[in-house]
């Protein structure tokens, strides 16, 4: 692949994350369990929206071929996304929604707080705007995480069961596969499994506070990212997503 | 900020903009807030207003270059172009002495500098209650009715009211 096809491979990866998480979070409205939490997962998943927009948007001027954020997130199929599993996954109850967004959350503080020093000054903008945000995230969810864990016998029961479902997912996102060594090597990226030791930090962290155990670290799937291989969920996530432009193809406002 | 040399015409853009109102927050307007970045030239003697969203998200941010462009026009500025920056980053330290002001008479407690960073459970920052000026108040919630309040209520006079937070 070329430099620049790689360039959109991976900022494609981006806004997906960005768009499938914010769009998991949208599911969730009007079914909050409380008015507050509504509001606040309403708010961060704007935050996420409007970080893949700014992904997307970049994409679609490095492809080059017209393509812009509205094409990229309505028309491409399942395949075509470049999302991680852990961001496909469903919203479960209240403590796998908390725990998603901690586990994701503090992982793209992470990313974009390499990303802010990127070579590719675009993507280091948009980073330097998106990583005040996710701290905000990381905090407000992470709050969660400790207050049910540290709760009554069965929110802690139910956090304990979020974190261990939800850790099987956690190693893609530190596996680099080509298109990541390539950005790194090129001083775009990261290397991604130099991240995963300030995320461990803070997770356990939480973990502790939260009287949680850190689940072990076994086989972990991959296949989210390169588009090898999505969960099912994907499909259904876009069924509604892509709806309105799959039954009026180019329907604007 | 670019060099800032006394230029009529970039001065009445200037309060051209200070007449645009937030579409949120309409007690202030987008210079207040600080989403007006700065006002200049470009190479060919363009004028440029430079703006900034505040959240990535937040759905105002093309209502705002909306007005902005039907104020310019109806002042005569037709040929002034808007642009959007991202970097460096929208802070509410931008927002001005005079919009802080309005903030707290439209009854938003202004951002509290000395903000807690990063930390799990730190301390809230020390909010003074907009209406009766007691800072005997909570955080009700940490998100409100715009990407950029939160909800707080005042133990003292017992009233709601929200909280522009620090960015």
């Amino acid at each position: 692949m070329e430099t620049r096809e790689v360039l959109f491979e991976y900022v494609l990866r981006l806004g997906d994350n960005a768009l499938i998480l914010g769009q998991r979070l949208c599911e969730l409205l009007g079914w909050a369990p409380e008015l507050e939490e509504e509001m606040a997962l309403a708010n961060i998943a704007l935050d996420y929206i409007g970080q893949a927009r700014m992904f997307l948007s970049y994409a679609g001027e490095i492809e080059g071929k017209g393509r812009d954020e509205d094409q990229l997130a309505y028309t491409r199929d399942v395949l075509d996304f470049r999302c991680a599993l852990m961001v496909q996954q469903p919203n479960g109850d209240f403590a796998h929604t908390m725990a998603r967004l901690f586990l994701m959350s503090a992982f793209n503080e992470q990313l974009y707080g390499w990303l802010v020093r990127s070579k590719d000054q675009r993507l280091a903008e948009i980073a330097e705007k998106a990583l005040k945000e996710v701290r905000y995230h990381v905090r407000h969810s992470g709050e969660w995480v400790i207050r049910l864990g540290d709760g009554t016998e069965e929110s802690h029961r139910r956090m304990q069961r979020a974190i261990e479902d939800l850790w099987l997912y956690t190693g893609e996102l530190f596996t680099p596969d080509e298109v990541d060594q390539a950005m790194a090597a090129e001083g775009i990226g990261p290397d991604l499994a130099a991240l995963k030791p300030a995320w461990q930090q803070k997770v356990e962290a939480v973990l502790r506070e939260a009287t949680l155990e850190r689940p072990a670290d076994g086989w972990m799937p991959t296949g989210g990212k390169d588009g090898r291989m999505h969960s099912e969920h994907l499909g259904h996530i876009l069924s509604e997503l892509q709806f309105l432009q799959r039954a009026y193809p180019g329907l604007r406002w | 900020m670019g060099v800032e040399v006394r230029d009529p015409e970039l001065e009445r853009i200037r309060a051209v903009l200070t007449q645009v109102q937030d579409p949120e927050i309409p007690q202030l307007s987008v210079v207040d807030l600080g989403i007006v970045r700065e006002v200049v030239r470009d190479e060919a003697g363009v004028p440029v207003v430079r703006i900034t969203p505040t959240y990535s998200g937040c759905p105002a941010t093309a209502l705002i270059e909306f007005e902005i462009r039907r104020a310019l026009d109806a002042a005569g500025f037709a040929e002034a172009r808007i642009e959007t920056v991202l970097s460096p980053p929208w802070t509410t330290d931008w927002i001005t002495e005079e919009g802080r002001r309005k903030l707290k008479a439209a009854g938003i407690a202004p951002p509290a500098p000395g903000e807690r960073r990063g930390a799990l459970f730190a301390r809230d920052p020390e909010v003074a209650c907009p209406r009766c000026g007691s800072t005997d108040t909570a955080k009700v919630s940490e998100f409100g009715s715009t990407p950029c309040k939160a909800l707080w209520r005042c133990r003292s006079c017992r009233e709601p009211f929200e909280y522009f937070k620090c960015l």
